[in-house]
């Protein structure tokens, strides 16, 4: 059955008729569009999903979007400057080349934006263990883990804590 | 989409006591990292979801004035694990909590689900357990408490009554204040795993810190349900932290109180191994934690051999809690 | 300008990190329909009926089809190019859906629905009545007298295929050659030993599922876009699997998420097909769950390795054995190939004295199907022989690196089978720098005589890597180059790009050969059958090298297009340019070009004495200045070409470019770890790749991908394996919980180096690289296990329960 939820979405405010039984990860795509939501196993394992609900980094693929009634949700698609300009997240991972097949990027994007929003220095372990929630298996984490090492460095210098 | 037949919103506890007195087939769903995955394997299909997700007392993490603690059903992994009074006061349910999954898990996954799957595995439950936690329930009938060692029936099963909500669990003062305790997940990788084996050590010393006053051992994954090894337990009483005999004694009394069961996950033989070995060292870091100075702490004997290899520092291979080296 | 060798950054970026890159589930229509599969719940029988009443009751339920409606046409499925010759052939012993029932899981109905839920509702109703036979899991199985033939009509033995081939005389038998070293050396002088080593199954866990969506178009074509690395051969097969000719079937690939060899085949393209034909042409999508990719597609083969060698006591390696039985599941795939290949560089990779000997055996069983997979049966060929290798240094007491400095394949090695080459030869040099950077020798010293429950140990691995396929198999590619009015160029490429970084290297590629900037090439990243040039895919390490010469020669082709125009131009400038708004910058240029050459009135002006550099026209006087040698923009150019009233022409370039070279890479891989006894945890404390793969077009992406190898050898090392019930033929851990890649907890610090020597035979001095990475990590690790703790691990993954074992056995915990 179908029912009405408000979302804010991105920062902006979203009513939707959806499918109670959808989940976040089903709403997002189909009905709005947001295909940076990868689907890679179905099960909370692989971190592909992953979106931010109120700030907390969620697998949107076990998240039902009846919860997402009345909260902020964020996308990679709501980092992208006004003027088509990157988040410093996303430079980092370009000029880290912590890209490859692209797929587990858009989640482990929005883990970053987490954890950086945190404000917190993180060693290379500690950030391991941060991002352990996405499976990778193009880069080793090698890469990813740079960018991420870089930005969390870069905004303590400019925020501290 | 899930295969259901409906989602139900609970307003608050009694408002879900009321949709599940209702519908005989519907179920509870909390943070969902179990249950919709349970429901997208095919299990439970068509069912109608009672939902306690955004109920916020079943959140909450408090002291009352006797000093015990309650640590609502809602509450998230990450919320225990980064709560005050946890951090404070039991800060092993934290680090316990704090080895579910992965971190988006840990953020949606709620303590009270971890519990009420009845799985031997869930991380929480052994802390739970070695800390006499009661089980918080409210249904048709009213409130109830049960102690945690009598919830579980089996593997899965629970003495939860269908339209009985967990609300929460409550430790005791006596059973934390003074103890320190060390948690150890062994699993085949370090992150995103159900554990092969949990360990659970805690000890509380007497007031010069040279003697064991109390201990506690419980394990996940060495039986059907999470298992408490009281034998170990009285058998470390009274005995010198100096002692190295303490390492033996705990694990082979903790071993004639298991029953493990050899899975294609494990067989029988590794997880006794792993029950002897992590019992030891979650004991030795229960120690090191306690207060008492390092130096007094005895070593693990190693056998003929002696426990020093070359390396430089000592193996992190298995401390859980995320302390996991590469 | 050198764009080969920058660390240009990747082209496609910008697009993954935005979430605007399109994989194939992103660009699904609205109101598709969509499929599910029927998977048998039987390892081995027949399909005797359906009864689908219940199913179709379920309300959105569109279409059932069983086995008993599908095509009656056998097709194959290997991303290998197709032959013209019978005998090179892949084996077609599958039809789109299966009445006979060949492993737990095969495809036997599908169900087309309004939505996904109903689909699988409908699934559930469906009744099947078997016929049932016992399940064959194991090759052992497989092969005994009475063992039911999965393929009767193909395999009466269940094996696919058996092949013996040597080095070392026509005669060589290994039994022989201890015979002769008895005699020659002393029989007290020699060893000889024996042992068995297991691989495992594997799965790819790419992280997009190979999803697929297929409708009719209004032209009758057949169109499917779908997550694959093998376009060109889809169609192809696809069209065999439906029995239509091949033009009716069209396949778009766009962004991928990650192939390593599983979408080297046909998968479920041919099924998707015929649901969208049988509900009118409509959109269908068939989405394969996580557990159905782990379970239904291709798996890295499970070999299992009888090595034995003979050495001298003091070190000569004189000759091996290998008896390899590789368990192929249910369906050939890539049939014998893969195995065979594994038998290959077993041989190759040591200079044995006197000889060596491999029989490599693939036996259907009835279990998920094993298919390529990145390194194509080499880590189970160097698992076998790293393992042996320091095997026989246990015997001899001899350092395992200076046996393999001793003993590897030599410099100018070509093999004799396939007298594919070794031409540039950086194997000694790989390990000399690997052995530098992890201390070897202060370790092996210094972990001598350890005590304790923890240890440390160092261990290496060597390997070899043949770059293409040639001469075993075709080798061609395919490119487009298109000129646009400003000058910029869209690059068309057959190869595709899934991850790896293809179109950054093409783009740079095309660059270095037409002198246009990266910056001005549009790489067309989507492949369509019915637009982009033939190439077979991404597969091998293929792709710099075979699809990269078909870069360059059209870059070549396109330059020289571009320069005659220039001439054109140039010569032309009082007649025709001259009426152009260009005529000044033109009539300025020729003056000085003639200046700077001397030329006089009536001489001609020669292409040979311009060049196109940086976008711009420039003299070829090598040495001047830039500045000194610019003409004009190549926009310039571009403009008068499209649209000059004398002489309008599009300037493009297409060629085909059929590789007959092929050339070993090579490297290796040292390890230092640690290894806590009494839990059978091993922690990487350093690790080391090095590797020769000729000249790196992009150094950064070249490391990453390197990294990526290490990730997933480290998997094959320690955790990775699919567990098959013996009984029953059922997956015991088909999914991303238990099946365990590895996470970033997991993962060490990864380190690599590269030894750059340029390699004549590949376009830009460059040779394979995409998949021997992953090849050598997991042997170095089990030596370094075997260097900690006195204990040779002969099976993989070394996983704690296993060393437990193995450590209790040898009373050491």
């Amino acid at each position: 059955m179908l029912k009405i939820i408000h979302m804010n979405v991105n920062g902006k405010d979203v009513e939707l008729a959806v499918d109670e039984r959808e989940s976040l990860l089903d709403t997002l795509r189909n009905r709005l569009g947001l295909t940076s939501v990868k689907k890679g196993c179905e099960v909370g394992e692989c971190g592909a999903c992953t979106v931010l609900v109120e700030g907390k980094a969620i697998d949107s693929c076990i998240y039902l979007s009846m919860w997402a009634d009345g909260k902020k949700i964020m996308t990679v698609e709501g980092l992208k400057g006004p003027d088509g300009d990157l988040s410093p997240i996303q430079r980092a991972f370009i000029e880290e080349a912590a890209v490859q097949c692209g797929f587990c990027t858009p989640g482990l994007i929005m883990s970053a934006v987490e954890i950086v929003g945190t404000g917190k220095k993180y060693n290379r372990e500690e950030l391991k263990k941060l991002i352990s929630g996405h499976l990778c298996r193009c880069t080793g984490y090698e890469n990813i883990l740079n960018a991420m090492e870089r930005i969390v460095e870069e905004t303590y210098k400019v925020c501290g804590e | 989409m899930f295969d259901i037949k409906s989602f139900y919103e609970a307003a608050d506890v009694n408002d879900a006591v009321r949709a599940l007195r209702e519908d005989k087939d519907a179920i509870l769903i909390s943070g969902g990292t179990d249950v919709l995955i349970k429901l997208r394997e095919g299990k439970g299909a068509g069912v109608a979801l009672v939902s306690i997700h955004n109920i916020r007392e079943l959140k909450e993490i408090g002291m009352d004035s006797c000093g015990d603690i309650t640590v609502g059903a809602g509450a998230s992994f990450s919320d225990v694990t980064n709560n005050e009074i946890i951090k404070k006061y039991i800060n092993i349910l934290g680090e316990a909590a704090d080895t579910v999954g992965g971190p988006q898990i840990r953020n949606v996954g709620t303590v009270g689900g971890n519990v009420c799957n009845g799985a031997t595995s869930a991380d929480t439950a052994s802390v739970l357990w070695s800390m006499d936690a009661d089980v918080m329930l409210c249904g048709s009938e009213g409130r109830r408490e049960v102690p945690i060692c009598e919830f579980y029936e089996g593997p899965g099963k629970t003495v939860r009554r269908h339209d009985e909500v967990c609300t929460g669990f409550r430790i005791r003062k006596s059973e934390y204040e003074d103890f320190s305790g060390h948690y150890i997940k062994f699993g085949k990788r370090n992150a995103m795993e159900i554990a092969t084996l949990g360990c659970v050590a805690r000890v509380k010393l007497s007031e010069d810190k040279k003697f064991i006053e109390e201990a506690r051992l419980a394990f996940g994954v060495a039986g059907p349900t999470p298992v408490r090894c009281r034998k170990a337990e009285e058998a470390l009483r009274g005995m010198s932290i100096s002692d190295p005999e303490i390492y033996e004694r705990f694990a082979e009394a903790g071993l004639t109180e298991v029953d493990p069961r050899s899975s294609w996950r494990a067989s029988k033989e590794f997880r006794l191994q792993l029950i002897s070995e992590l019992s030891k060292r979650a004991l030795r870091e229960a120690l090191l934690k306690s207060g008492a100075a390092p130096c007094t702490v005895a070593d693990i004997p190693y056998g003929p051999e002696g426990s020093t290899g070359i390396c430089e520092e000592p193996a992190k291979a298995a401390t859980g809690g995320g302390e996991i080296s590469a | 300008m050198k764009s080969v060798g920058r660390e240009l950054t990747r082209v496609d970026a910008y697009g993954k990190v935005t979430g605007e890159a399109r994989y194939t589930a992103d660009l699904e229509p609205k109101g598709i329909l969509h499929a599910k599969v029927l998977h048998s719940e039987i390892a081995n029988g027949k399909v005797k009926s359906f009864d689908i009443a219940e199913a179709m009751k379920v309300p959105g339920v569109v279409k059932i089809v069983t086995c008993f409606d599908t095509p009656d046409c056998q097709f194959p499925t290997a991303g290998h190019p197709w032959s013209v010759e019978k005998a090179h052939q892949d084996i077609c012993d599958r039809k789109i859906l299966n009445e006979r029932v060949r492993f737990y899981s095969d495809d036997i109905a599908a169900v087309v629905a309004e939505d996904e839920v109903a689909a699988a509702r409908a699934l559930k109703l469906i009744k099947v009545e078997y016929e049932e036979y016992e399940p064959i899991v194991t090759v052992e199985k497989a092969l005994d007298a009475g063992a039911t033939p999965l393929h009767e009509d193909i395999r009466k033995d269940n094996v696919i295929a058996h092949s013996h081939m040597i080095m070392g005389g026509p005669d060589f038998t290994f039994e022989k050659a201890v015979s002769e070293a008895e005699a020659r050396f002393g029989k007290e002088n020699i060893e000889v030993i024996d042992r068995t080593y297991d691989t495992p199954r594997i799965s790819h866990c790419h992280l997009e599922l190979p999803v697929s969506w297929a409708y009719v178009d209004a032209n009758g074509k057949i169109t499917i876009t779908s997550s694959t690395q093998i376009p060109h051969i889809v169609r192809l097969c696809t069209a065999m699997a439906l029995g239509v000719p091949a033009g009716r079937v069209r396949i778009i690939k766009p962004y991928i998420g990650g192939g390593f060899g599983n979408k080297q085949d046909v998968l479920y393209e041919p099924l998707n097909a015929f649901l969208s034909m049988q509900v009118g042409g409509r959109p269908v999508r068939l989405e394969i769950s996580r557990e159905e990719t782990i379970s239904c597609t291709r798996t890295r083969h499970a070999i299992e390795g009888r090595c034995r060698a003979l050495f001298t006591k003091d070190g000569r390696l004189l000759a091996r054995k290998l008896e390899a039985y590789a368990n192929n599941g249910a369906y050939a795939s890539h049939g014998h190939a893969i195995c065979a290949n594994c038998g290959t560089v077993f041989k190759d990779l040591y200079a044995d004295e006197m000889g060596s000997e491999v029989d490599c055996i693939t036996v259907y069983t009835s279990s998920p199907t094993a298919g390529a997979m990145r390194a194509y049966g080499i880590p189970q060929s160097v698992w076998f022989t790293e393992c042996l290798t320091d095997d026989i240094c246990a015997v001899t007491g001899e350092d395992p690196c200076d046996f393999r400095m001793k003993n590897c394949m030599r410099e100018g090695f070509v093999d004799p089978g396939t007298k594919i080459p070794f031409i540039t030869y950086g194997l000694k040099k790989c390990i000399e720098e690997g052995r530098r950077y992890i201390k070897w020798d202060e370790k092996r010293a210094a972990y001598k005589d350890q005590k304790g429950h923890i240890r440390r140990g160092v261990g290496m691995a060597i390997f070899c890597y043949k770059t293409g396929v040639y001469p075993i198999s075709l080798e061609t590619a395919s490119c487009r180059m298109v000129l646009n009015q400003d000058g910029s160029m869209q690059l068309v490429m057959g190869a595709t790009e899934i991850g790896q970084g293809a179109d950054t290297v093409f783009t740079q590629m095309a660059s270095e050969t037409t002198g246009i900037s990266c910056g001005n090439i549009y790489i067309v990243s989507t492949q369509d059958t019915d637009v982009t040039p033939f190439d077979t895919g991404a597969y091998a390490s293929r792709q710099t090298y075979v699809s990269g010469k078909a870069c360059k020669k059209c870059g070549e082709l396109l330059k020289a297009r571009i320069l005659e125009y220039a001439r054109y131009m140039l010569a032309n400038e009082v007649s025709d340019i001259s009426k152009t708004v260009y005529a000044e910058t033109v009539r300025e240029a020729k003056n000085r070009l003639k200046e700077s050459f001397g030329i006089t009135d009536d001489e001609d002006i020669k292409t040979e004495l311009i060049d196109l550099e940086e976008d711009c026209i420039v003299m070829a006087k090598e040495g001047a200045a830039f500045s000194d040698r610019r003409l004009f923009a190549l926009s310039v150019l571009a403009d008068t070409a499209f649209h000059s009233l004398d002489r309008s022409q599009h300037i493009t370039a297409e060629v085909t470019s059929h590789c007959k070279e092929n050339t070993f890479a090579s490297g290796c891989c040292f390890a230092d770890i640690e290894v806590d006894m009494p839990l059978g945890k091993v922690t990487v404390k350093d690790i080391v790749n090095v590797h020769d793969s000729g000249i790196l077009i992009n150094p950064k992406l070249a490391e990453a991908q390197v990294h990526g190898g290490m990730s997933m050898g480290l998997g094959y090392g320690l955790s990775e394996e699919l567990l098959i019930d013996e009984e029953t033929g059922r997956p015991l851990n088909g999914n991303l919980l238990d099946y365990k890649i590895p996470t970033a907890m997991d993962t060490p610090k990864l380190h690599v180096k590269f030894i750059q020597l340029n390699d004549p035979s590949g376009p830009y001095g460059n040779k394979a690289l995409g998949e021997p990475p992953a090849i050598p990590v997991a042997p170095a690790i089990r030596n370094a296990i075997l260097n900690a703790t006195g204990v040779a691990m002969n099976e993989a993954p070394m996983t704690a329960e296993r060393l437990v074992k193995a450590f209790k056995e040898a009373k050491l915990i």
